[in-house]
């Protein structure tokens, strides 16, 4: 430890290579490998940097604002001897600071003594709390579909011109803790929210901060912005700025945290841009062999712990390249986060609103959030059986298509119908629509009453007793 | 221990290189900086020691010592394995989370097993008795499932001059004595192994009982042989986790080795909070008194992710040589091969397919020879049985990981995306999957169930494969056009994929069909189509038959039947045969 102290403060000269975001500096011996240093031009404007790889007699620093105006003579890097730290505090809540954690509101800096490491730490497994207390964000094809559980990472796989940022919006508007069916909640408690922009547009920035404010969140957000025109490399830390906050409100401060990260692509780029001019062996499209493991750096930063009363719940957006699901960026994050919500561009161009893709969407956590005392105990089968039904729609689809409408059997018809009711009246909300979980659950048997009770084997015969509402 | 060996040069993530004593050997542990972080040498050349190092490397600096410890990166092995939670190096995460909280810092030096309980020893050797590596010195009751067998050391013979009396002992404490040809050797009841090593046996013997999972599509269709290979690969979400979790359940295995491979904290809690409370159906106890869990998440050090299948596997085979029968699970085996990847990329050197290094394959051949059904040097039958999940980009089969895996295994649970989207589960493809142990492990099944169950399976495959053919046409002109004869081939493939293959993980009575209760229902099912076939040649409706109501029950039998009660099959047969029999009445 001394010795980190000790080489604090010096100086070191010597850059012999810029390129892009990176400086290669010699006779870089005394500096640590992933450390931040303080790079001072010859006007002696100071901008920071992140050590990549370090030997004795060279270090690869990554400049978080560019190398624009540096010259290989006559900039200096100063050594910190630490890692980059950010400092957090509740008083974040409420202000907006640039993508490296400074303020930009015009406020002071956070006055706390607290700083905490910008990577973390990985939450032992045997710490955790298996998440299962289920939120009800009112929109029916997540509560009843793919429900949300506190504690989850669930990402919006979107595409260029999809409402995602809508949809976020409207999840954090609405996002209230779970209750069963008929109930309301036992204590209504707010989410305090981190929203971590990488190199979005400003409107979108704006989009979100005025949809904060209009439903009287704004004291209890927390923004870090890295817009569009924002340094790229500087993206790189945004999202752990915002994390390290998030853990501490949840973790030390025992609140409960959403934490919406967008455009994880934007973030992508920026670390391939990273690893493509470093001559690394790149994996696919030009991505680096340890995207997953830097993905699941942050992304597991989510979730519960047995020492702490609070949670995260992570929302990441990612716009998926060309609509492509199988695009390294979010084949990756899906691999990682538990389930996924993936909006449709068919859907959208019939005017549908929330677009979400129903197939390809998945909620890994729901099982253990949802069911007799959490919502209702036909909801397991229930969405289970809406699945089925709505998978078969597809296959009429198709087959309608080739012989025509008409020529399909009874049943197919009546299946036909379901698939059009299922998208206008379950899937379709508006923008503002609430809708509780018995809401939710009703329209789903309600639709169900289009197919014929034969038809209906993923629930139970007792439930059809119950609920089923078809002839 | 350890002595000063050399000075970092270049730190680059999880890689350094240092210089210094020509002496280290390749793959020696060593010890990092001033916090003594614990990596392992991968490479020499010269001075120069390229070392891979387990924790993060934040902060270090050129400079910094490195310590050698004159051994190879090693288990622990004793008892206390079971009911333990490791991360890919062995530290017990439970300890690390009372020394540091809930999350994990680095730079904590723990040993694997706990030095201070006591352990119950009987002896079952004789003082003078000349032994060979293998044989077993005493027994430990280690968990109310399973009794651990305390085992002379593979590489020690000789006399034994002492063995320790029936009482309890730690497991560092001396339990006897062995006269080998280089002097007396005091053993304990702590052993260690290098991780990267296999432990030896006397022979492989053949593959055929199948390792029961109670899945039936595993069972039924594409059988495992105990001490075989699987690979489960898949898209995300397609359910591979869920199929493993399963498998380490069900499986009848005496012990379960259980690696979450850079994937996710939860999964791995959701096991560690889940298994202490279910009961294993054949011991009646606690399933997690026949469990040892290593996980070592994907926001773990990715070094140790690396380490941690071999860890896995060397802990595998040391119950083996006990004469158990091990079930080992590794999710994802992708994300070691990835692991391989970063630490060969950091390393530069040449890339074969997609950045993997051109060992993937050698790597991946060596792990999975690992498993076996084998007679241990004590004379006894263990095996290992691998089930590894594999992870390909985009889903897509073709890429390196899946393509190199399949040349080393012998059984292929295809998951796919479109059966997981339509929420059939397990979304095991029928038509892409195969097993390689189906004629091995038929004799068994015969014996097991007194039924021609190879028969009734390659029936079931028929008709599904027909299925797969006549939807073809059914895509282009609709089921309407077909005979009602291929209709009727529609009608029982449905039973078969909603009622048989489908099985759902989260229900009480469906996560887990015993034979007889698959073979049971197979049979149920393949009798309707007979006696359906029988009717429709007389001349009845496909429409008529799908109204019975037996074709309901048959659909709902999964879950309805539970495992002691499978007298309901009888029942169910004669429902259909009255049904059947009032149809045909109606054409004769
Ligand atoms: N047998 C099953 N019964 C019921 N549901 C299942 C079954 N198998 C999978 N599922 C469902 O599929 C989801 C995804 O499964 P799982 O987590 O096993 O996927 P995976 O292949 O391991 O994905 P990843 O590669 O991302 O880890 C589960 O959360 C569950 O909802
Ligand atoms: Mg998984």
């Amino acid at each position: 430890m001394s010795e980190l102290v000790d080489r604090g403060g010096q100086e070191v000269v010597g850059v012999s290579r810029i390129e892009g975001p990176i400086l290669v500096i010699e006779n870089a011996g005394n500096l640590g490998y992933d450390e931040v240093v303080e790079v001072i031009d010859s006007t002696g404007h100071m901008r920071r940097g992140r050590i990549l790889e370090v030997s004795e007699k060279m270090a690869v620093i990554q400049i978080f604002s560019g190398t624009t105006g540096l010259s290989i003579d006559g900039t200096k890097v100063r050594i910190t001897g630490s890692t980059l730290k950010i400092p957090v505090a509740e008083e974040m809540l409420g202000r907006v600071f640039d993508g490296l954690g400074t303020p930009i509101d015009g406020g002071p800096v956070p006055l706390t003594n607290h700083f905490a490491d910008i990577n973390g730490q990985p939450i032992n497994p045997t710490s955790r709390v298996y998440p299962r207390d289920y939120i009800q964000t009112g929109i029916s094809v997540i509560d009843g579909m793919n429900s949300l559980v506190m504690g989850q990472k669930l990402p919006l796989f979107s595409g260029a011109g999809l409402p995602h940022d809508q949809l976020a919006a409207q999840i954090v508007r609405q996002a209230t803790l779970g209750a069963p069916a008929g109930e309301s909640a036992k204590h209504a408690e707010d989410f305090a929210i981190v929203f971590a922009a990488m190199g979005v547009k400003h409107d979108v920035a704006n989009y979100f901060k005025n949809s904060f404010a209009e439903s009287g969140a704004l004291a209890r957000v927390a923004m870090f912005l890295n817009l569009a025109d924002d340094p790229p490399v500087e993206r790189l830390i945004t999202p752990r700025a915002a994390l390290t906050l998030a853990e501490y409100l949840a973790f030390e401060k025992g609140m409960h945290v959403l934490v919406v990260l967008t455009d994880m692509t934007n973030y992508c780029e920026a670390l391939r841009q990273i690893s493509n001019i470093r001559g690394e062996v790149p994996s696919r499209k030009g991505y680096p062999g340890y995207l997953y493991s830097d993905l699941a750096s942050m992304y597991e930063r989510t979730g519960r712990v047995k020492t702490s009363k609070g949670s995260i719940t992570q929302i990441p957006i990612l716009t998926m390249p060309n609509d492509d699901i199988t695009h390294p960026v979010p084949d990756l994050t899906g691999y990682i986060t538990e389930g996924q919500i993936v909006l449709g561009r068919t859907l959208y161009q019939h005017g549908i609103y929330p677009p979400i893709s129903i197939l390809p969407s998945l909620s890994r956590l729901m099982k253990d959030g949802i069911g007799e005392g959490q919502t209702r105990e036909d909801h397991p089968h229930l969405m289970a059986q809406l699945y089925a039904a709505y998978a078969h729609v597809q296959d009429v689809r198709s087959l309608a298509s080739v012989i025509g409408e008409e020529e399909l059997g009874e049943v197919d018809q009546q299946y036909l119908a379901f698939g059009k009711a299922f998208e206008g009246k379950y899937i379709s909300q508006s923008f503002t629509e609430n809708r509780n979980i018995e809401q939710t659950l009703n329209i789903g048997w309600d639709l169900l009453g289009l197919l014929p009770k034969e038809e209906l084997t993923r629930v139970s015969l007792a439930e059809i007793d119950k609920y089923y509402k078809g002839m | 221990m350890s002595e000063r060996i050399g000075t970092v040069k270049w730190i680059n993530g999880p890689v350094i290189r240092a210089e210094g004593s020509r002496q280290v050997g390749m793959m020696e542990l060593v010890e990092v900086g001033e916090e003594h972080l614990i990596g392992e040498v991968i490479g020499l050349n010269g001075d120069i020691i390229t070392i891979q190092v387990y924790e993060e490397t934040s902060g270090m600096h050129p400079g910094a010592p490195v310590f050698g410890t004159g051994l190879p990166l090693s288990v622990e092995l004793g008892p206390g394995l079971l009911r333990s939670i490791f991360d890919g190096i062995q530290r017990p995460l439970p300890i690390i989370e009372m020394r540091t909280g809930s999350f994990i810092s680095r730079g904590v030096h723990l040993t694997p097993l706990y030095r201070k309980d006591r352990w119950e020893f009987t002896p079952v050797m004789k003082e003078g008795t000349v032994v060979t590596g293998g044989e077993v010195i005493g027994t430990v009751p280690e968990t109310p499932s399973i009794e651990h067998r305390v085992m002379i050391p593979p590489d020690i013979s000789g006399t034994v001059t002492w063995v320790a009396p029936a009482k309890s002992y730690t497991i560092v404490e001396p339990i006897a004595r062995v006269k080998t040809a280089d002097g007396e050797k005091e053993l304990t009841m702590l052993q260690r192994w290098p991780i990267r090593r296999l432990r030896p046996y006397k022979t492989r013997l053949d593959q055929s009982i199948p390792l029961i999972t109670g899945q039936r599509v595993l069972d039924t269709f594409f059988p495992l042989g105990k001490g075989g290979a699987a690979a489960i690969p898949g898209g995300f979400g397609a359910g591979k986790t869920v199929t493993q979790h399963s498998i380490a359940k069900y499986a009848d295995a005496q012990v379960v080795i259980y690696i979450g491979c850079g994937e996710r904290g939860n999964e791995m809690t959701e096991v560690l909070q889940e298994f202490p409370e279910l009961i294993d159906p054949r011991s009646g106890h606690p399933l997690m008194e026949r469990t040892v869990l290593i996980a070592n998440t994907s926001n773990m050090p990715v070094a140790a992710r690396e380490a941690s299948v071999y860890t896995g596997i060397t802990i595998a085979e040391y119950y083996r040589d006990m004469g158990y029968h091990v079930a080992l699970m590794a999710d994802s085996t992708s994300r070691w091969a990835e692991a391989l990847r970063e630490v060969s990329g950091r390393l530069e050197e040449m890339p074969a397919e997609e950045g993997y290094p051109a060992y993937l394959a050698a790597r991946l051949a060596e792990f999975y020879e690992r498993a076996g059904y084998v007679r241990t040097l004590s004379g006894e039958e263990g095996s290992v049985s691998i089930i590894g999940a594999v992870s390909p980009p985009g889903g897509d089969f073709s890429e390196p990981v899946t393509q190199h895996t399949k040349r080393f295994i012998r059984c292929f649970w295809a998951l796919d995306k479109s059966l997981a989207s339509a929420r059939h589960f397990p979304s095991i493809n029928w038509l892409d999957s195969y097993s390689e142990y189906l004629d091995d492990v038929a004799p068994w099944w015969h014996k097991a169930t007194d039924q021609n169950w190879i028969g009734m399976r390659n029936k079931a495959m028929e008709l599904l494969s027909e299925e797969s053919r006549l939807s073809q046409i059914v895509k282009l002109v609709g089921p309407d056009a077909l005979p009602d004869e291929q209709r009727l081939v529609l009608e029982t493939s449905r039973l078969l994929r909603e009622g048989f293959l489908q099985q759902n993980a989260m229900d009480t009575i469906d996560a887990y069909s015993t034979v007889q209760k698959q073979i049971g229902m197979l049979a149920l099912m393949l009798y309707f189509h007979d006696r359906a076939h029988d009717i429709i040649k007389m001349g009845a409706t496909i429409s008529v038959i799908h109204k019975l109501p037996v074709v309901d029950t048959l659909i709902r039998m999964k879950t309805q039947i539970p495992n002691d009660k499978l007298s309901m099959i009888d029942e169910i047969h004669e429902a259909i045969n009255a049904q059947m029999t009032q149809l045909e009445a109606d054409y004769k």
